[in-house]
């Protein structure tokens, strides 16, 4: 395996490689997860992957504090207990913390704005790990950005632990928008473009040829039903991550899926119910019957009641 | 290829790189059809089940007598399973243990070279006219055991990647994420034989 990494171009082998799992995860749903039994159900219900972390946006949003990698130790029980890929999230610049999650043999690492970044002002080089990077955007030149620094997949923010989804509606459709504007124009317009949208400009070109971000596209942030996914892949999505949506209850607490199998049943019809939304999405006779069976949702929060600096979308830059 | 009407192939749709494979068959003259229910697969002339989570697939599948539909049509027509596929079509796997449509005499151990850290992409000779195959690796699977009826068409460190069992064609790689479409066209004209029969 002599000729990954130590490369720039978007076409070496490591990032063919990196960009190759996330293709494997189309159609599918991640789950974020805080501990191993919830592993285990996102795995029995179907999903694509798992995504390890300390608490849930819900609760972060709830708890305030400062919110960091989830415990090594955490990580290796998960990456112990299922079959599927693991993913774990990163404070943002936290390179220290990514190297960490690479030597623990996560499969992806998700740059996260759901938790308190590290660097104000530059993200992780991800060119220099093999492990692939995941990052969110709200627009194209945050995706291209983030893909310009080596991201193997991208998804747009949406508003964590609000179990809202007009922010991920909204960024989905902005950069679906973006792309197919710089479609129509000509080659000397893209130079501007690039400007405009203060991407590279050989990945605004890329965008312009084919129509399509260089990686694949999903969607996150406030996805809380089988509803909510179907309208995201509806939109142009290629794959759902949940967080809050499947294991948490009122007043941001967890379902005790550990302890009462009541609870435990009602997290495990919710994760189904996504699970199957995705992949029928364009099918409303499948959807109305998961839709029914799915106990309980998540109360959330409005995301347009949230003051601008609780907003977790505008971390990042 | 002939002037017959061109070969419609399914890509099981539940969850992968369905649109990868899609792209790959339109690119040697096939039709692809997206599969999401069992009713789809009487009007096909084969079915590639792709790359993914076997895992997730397998959950589909258990709905809706989706399983028992695909077994029949596995042992019936042409089919070929890469990757996650490919642990689908075997008789028995391992690492954990999973259910599996047990039309591939082959045991398969799944994530058998580690995990995406240990993903690669490798050029191997191969059986197949032309030049060694560029082979991409992600979380693959090993063939760990074939059966006598199984035809090894390459391999990696001695053990099969790219398997042929009469009408049925499996891979440990990813074939649909390189620009040779060598293996695809095999799968296809195995398609066309079968139907003239």
């Amino acid at each position: 395996m002599s000729e990954l990494n130590g490369n720039k171009s978007f076409t070496g082998t490591g990032l063919r490689l990196k960009v190759g799992l996330a293709e494997m995860l189309k159609g599918g749903v991640i789950m974020d997860v805080m501990n191993v039994e919830q592993a285990r159900i996102a795995e029995e219900a179907g999903a694509v992957s798992v995504m390890a972390l300390e608490r849930v946006p819900a609760m972060i949003r709830a708890e305030g504090g400062v919110a960091r990698m989830a415990n090594p130790k955490l990580i290796r029980q998960i990456v112990e207990a299922v079959s599927i890929p693991v993913m774990a999230k990163a404070r943002i610049g936290h390179f220290a913390e990514a190297q960490i999650l690479q030597e623990l043999g996560v499969d992806f690492i998700d740059e996260s704005e759901v938790l308190t970044p590290a660097d104000e002002t530059h993200h992780i080089d991800k060119h220099a790990f093999k492990t692939p990077f995941v990052c969110g955007a709200r627009n194209l030149g945050e995706a291209l950005r983030r893909i310009a620094e080596g991201a193997a997949m991208v998804r747009t923010k949406g508003e964590a632990g609000t179990g809202d989804v007009v922010h991920a509606v909204q960024h989905m459709r902005q950069i679906v928008k973006e792309m197919k504007a710089l479609t129509v124009l000509s080659e000397q317009e893209l130079y501007a473009a690039a400007k405009e949208h203060q991407a590279p400009y050989e990945l605004i070109r890329m965008v312009a040829q084919t129509g399509k971000l260089p990686v694949p596209n999903f969607s996150a942030g406030g996805i809380a039903t089988p509803a909510d996914a179907a309208l995201m892949m509806q939109l142009g999505a290629e794959a759902i991550f949940v967080g809050s949506g499947i294991f948490m209850k009122e007043r941001a607490t967890p379902l005790d899926v550990e302890n009462n199998p009541v609870e435990r049943e009602e997290a495990v019809s919710r994760a189904k119910a996504i699970v199957i939304a995705t992949t029928h999405y364009n099918d409303p006779k499948i959807l109305a019957e998961v839709a029914e069976q799915v106990t309980g949702t998540m109360k959330g929060l409005a995301a347009a009641a949230i003051e601008e600096a609780q907003l977790l979308q505008t971390r990042g830059w | 290829m002939s002037s017959h009407a061109k070969p419609r192939i399914g890509v099981l749709a539940i969850q992968g790189d369905y649109a990868a494979h899609a792209e790959a068959l339109a690119e040697v003259g096939a039709e692809p059809v997206e599969v999401r229910n069992p009713e789809q697969l009487e009007a096909l002339d084969g079915l590639i089940i792709p790359g993914g989570e076997s895992t997730t697939m397998l959950k589909f599948l258990e709905r809706r007598d989706f399983f028992d539909a695909l077994k029949e049509y596995v042992n019936a027509r042409p089919v070929f399973g890469t990757c996650a596929g490919a642990i689908l079509l075997a008789r028995e796997v391992r690492h954990p243990h999973q259910r599996s449509l047990g039309a591939l005499d082959a045991v398969v151990e799944r994530n058998a070279y580690g995990r995406q850290i240990d993903s690669t992409i490798l050029r191997e000779p191969t059986s197949l006219p032309g030049e060694p195959l560029e082979m991409v690796f992600i979380r693959a699977p090993r063939i760990t055991e074939a059966g006598a009826g199984v035809e090894v068409l390459a391999r990696r460190d001695g053990f099969p990647v790219l398997v042929r069992q009469g009408k049925l064609m499996a891979a440990t790689f990813h074939p649909e994420l390189s620009s040779d479409r060598r293996v695809h066209r095999m799968f296809v004209e195995t398609a066309i034989a079968q139907k003239k029969t």
